[in-house]
């Protein structure tokens, strides 16, 4: 069982990326508009760049 | 619950009309800010689709000065980045050229902005209460599967590092608020959460120091999460009722031009005292009472009294604030200004018929009053039972915490939040925007409907009737002189012949004579274009204008109201719902009786004054009726906040819109009768949502009195009837 040691530090670290990826859409806001990310994805209309 | 987290404005439109009328002047500075600054803000009630967005955007962006354009679907508008010169009425004019219907909302956005960060707030507590969930019940499974001794003991003190610090932090919300609600002396939804949350990790912590079998630290961690799903969606859809319905931009003038030693100066209104002159430009609403010393006009009473007729103005004419100069310039002297002008003494009409208005208690306060101590009372029962049987008061305390956490509200968190997310994404994805969250359960129980006629079930624009009577050539010159004039009559004239491809003839000496009409010269005659009197035209019983030729007699074009689209849908449908159709209005007699035989209501009453149309509603409420009330007027504004529920139009007067629970943000009325099947449906599944959430207690409760619920079972329960819960809701959609 002494894998357990390992094992359980290792999951909750993973976890916690996860949550911190969670806070970075969050604090971008890219829950503002879930219909049209939905939708924008069918336009036919790309760019290379981000807008400056 | 609800109680707590309602955020005022909805619970009382009287209270938000007053002070809505209050700030109209700071308010206007911020637009004017917010406009400097180059931003803008238009509600799109029809774009629904990748092509909309990408047209609407394409289309603005073309738009010399617009720096960019975003779409926003969800909420259903566009925010534009632009130059200052570029302002919303030009914009709206490219987008309707694209097809879109568009309205201005009110850029200073702040209170948008704002209410996005408790979202955001909530959604950021929601995470990390899903974070922990996931950890803690991966710990415990293990547990569950048969760890023993120190492996257990290990699991738990883990469970309680996660289970803590993520109480403490994901369940504020709910701990505020049942502090409140005790402050307050009442037992809120919330206070049995935040005792089952608190109980389940201080004992689930005691228990772990004691190296006890039985730790909840799941269930503390998923309750949250679970309470905190349903907080969020309830935000949520009352987020996106909020900004656009509050938002949309005010009618009401903000500025007047006050002259002053023939010196004339833009001051705010709040400044205009008893006797001040102050101009009224053709086409502006007036800003206070006043009566006319110069000038000869034509006014539109229509938002203020339903007629939609324009009456004439002339020296010694009253106007009221609210009403709008169609034709010539005129003058006014003061009579009242702010807190006496006829606007706010109808803001104090919808006060009287706010606190006449019995609360409504919403299902989800009604099954808190029944539930909260019902809870309270059975886990002391638990606690006093086990201590008497036992004599243990560890064993005790664990069956009444138990019993706590399994009863706990997750189910009925989400009932209500869950059904009227559903129901109210799928009504504003018609273009019905619901402001309150408790409107979708009182339209379920309308029995009758009171429409508006002026701007409700028409849109207060006249419609030529009788244009195939006159000859092409009339036609042609009536359009040349109408061109004269911003007047309804002839812009619809002007437009309507435009319409059959025909183009005005050249008249010479184009001028208006306010108050009367337009007159020209053309192949060397005087040609006229106005009122009867002033032609000497006999008078027909219609709305309509004459047109002199300068040979024969005058020619009369009639007009009619124009019909709201969708509004003989709605008529028909609410009748087909077994509803009672009734149509009050401030015009005359023949043009309500003309309406009512159109729309085959039979029910009608013309000429009612704002004040008759709210007793008119008390009336019908004293009988029993539940009421919806559809109007737009400030005519309207008393009844439509005396009724059981209320509509208006975007196009409604700001304090309508404020004074009624939903709002239609297209043209179109057809939607009405859907919404009030869906309504129907809605509080059905909030119904069975109860029901089976009350199932699962059934099962459960006598289990954990027995004291036979472990963890496992708890955790089973809840998240079995939470998930039954949301998909029954889902139903809906």
């Amino acid at each position: 069982m002494d894998v357990l040691a390992y094992l359980i530090p290792i999951s909750l670290f993973l976890g916690a990326i996860g949550l911190a990826g969670f806070f970075w859409t969050l604090r971008h806001r890219q829950y503002e508009d879930p219909d049209g990310d939905a939708q924008r994805i069918l336009s036919d209309e790309w760019d290379e760049h981000p807008k400056p | 619950m609800p109680g707590v987290s309602t955020p005022g404005f909805s619970a009382c439109p009287a209270c938000a009309v007053a002070p809505a009328a209050e700030d109209l002047a700071q308010r206007a500075e911020q637009t004017a800010a917010a406009g400097a600054a180059g931003r803008l803000m238009l509600s799109l009630p029809t774009a629904h689709c990748a092509t909309c967005m990408s047209t609407v955007e394409r289309g603005l962006r073309a738009v010399p000065g617009v720096r960019d354009a975003r779409v926003n679907l969800t909420l259903k508008r566009v925010a534009v980045e632009a130059a200052p010169g570029v302002d919303a009425a030009q914009l709206i004019e490219v987008l309707a050229g694209l097809g879109y219907e568009a309205h201005e909302l009110d850029p200073g956005v702040l209170s948008a902005t704002e209410a996005d960060r408790q979202g955001r707030d909530l959604l950021m507590r929601l995470g990390v209460a899903g974070f922990a969930m996931m950890n803690v019940m991966l710990l415990s499974v293990a547990v569950w599967s048969g760890a023993e001794a120190e492996t257990r003991d290990l699991f738990h003190w883990i469970s309680a590092l996660i289970a803590l610090p993520t109480v403490a932090f994901a369940g504020q919300p709910f701990f505020r608020s049942a502090l409140a609600a005790l402050k307050a002396r009442r037992l809120g939804m919330d206070v049995p959460i935040s005792l089952a949350i608190l109980l389940a990790a201080g004992l689930s912590l005691f228990e772990t120091i004691e190296g006890g079998r039985h730790a909840y630290f799941d269930a503390a961690v998923s309750l949250t999460f679970f309470l905190l799903a349903g907080r969020y969606l309830d935000h949520r859809t009352r987020a996106v009722a909020r900004s656009a319905a509050q938002e949309l931009a005010a009618l009401e003038v903000p500025r007047a031009l006050r002259l002053r030693d023939g010196q004339e100066a833009e001051v705010p209104i709040a400044e205009l005292r008893v006797g001040d002159l102050i101009r009224l430009r053709p086409g502006g609403r007036a800003p206070a009472d006043g009566v006319v010393t110069e000038g000869a006009s034509e006014l539109d009473r229509s938002l203020l009294t339903g007629e939609s007729l324009p009456s004439q103005a002339a020296p010694g004419t009253h106007v009221s604030a609210g009403e709008v100069n169609l034709t010539g310039p005129l003058i006014l002297r003061v009579t009242a200004a702010g807190r006496d002008s006829a606007l706010y003494r109808m803001a104090d009409l919808v006060a009287v018929a706010e606190s006449a208005k019995n609360k409504y208690t919403s299902l989800a306060d009604r099954a808190a009053r029944i539930y909260a101590p019902g809870v309270h009372l059975l886990s002391l029962v638990a606690f006093l039972g086990w201590l008497w049987i036992s004599g243990d008061l560890r064993l005790a305390v664990n069956i009444a915490v138990a019993v706590l956490i399994i009863t706990c509200p997750c189910a009925l968190g989400l009932a209500v939040p869950a059904v009227v997310t559903a129901a109210s994404g799928r009504l504003f994805r018609k273009g019905l925007l619901i402001k309150d969250g408790t409107a979708l359960e009182r339209l379920a129980e309308v029995d009758a409907v009171v429409f508006d006629k002026t701007g409700t079930l028409t849109l207060g624009t006249p419609e030529p009737m009788n244009l195939g009577d006159h000859p092409t050539a009339d036609l042609q010159l009536a359009a040349a002189l109408a061109q004269g004039s911003s007047h309804p009559l002839a812009r619809a004239l002007a437009q309507r012949v435009a319409a059959r491809g025909l183009t005005p003839v050249a008249v010479t000496d184009l001028r208006e004579v306010p108050g009367y009409g337009v007159e020209g010269r053309w192949q060397g005659r005087r040609v006229r274009l106005g009122r009867a009197e002033w032609l000497q035209a006999s008078p027909e019983a219609a709305t309509a204008t004459y047109l002199d030729t300068g040979a024969g007699t005058p020619r009369a074009f009639t007009f009619t109201d124009r019909l709201r689209p969708g509004a003989e849908a709605a008529v028909r449908g609410l009748a087909a719902q077994g509803k009672a159709v009734h149509l009050i209005s401030g015009d005359s007699p023949a043009a309500v009786r003309a309406m009512a035989e159109r729309l085959g209501i039979a029910r009608w009453q013309a000429g009612a004054l704002p004040a008759d149309k709210a007793a008119r509603l008390a009336e019908m409420a004293a009988e029993g009726h539940k009421v919806l009330m559809v109007g737009d007027g400030l005519n309207d504004t008393a009844a439509l906040a005396a009724a059981h529920v209320s509509v208006s139009p975007a196009s409604a007067l700001d304090a309508a819109r404020v004074a009624s629970d939903i709002v239609l943000l297209g043209t179109d009325l057809a939607p009405l009768a859907e919404a009030a099947h869906l309504s129907r449906r809605a509080v059905r599944r909030i119904k069975e949502n109860f029901a089976i959430s009350a199932a699962y207690n059934l099962i459960a409760v006598p289990i954990a009195l027995m004291g036979l619920a472990t963890p496992l079972a708890a955790a089973l329960a809840m998240s079995a009837s939470s998930i039954t819960v949301s998909l029954n809701a889902l139903r809906l959609r």
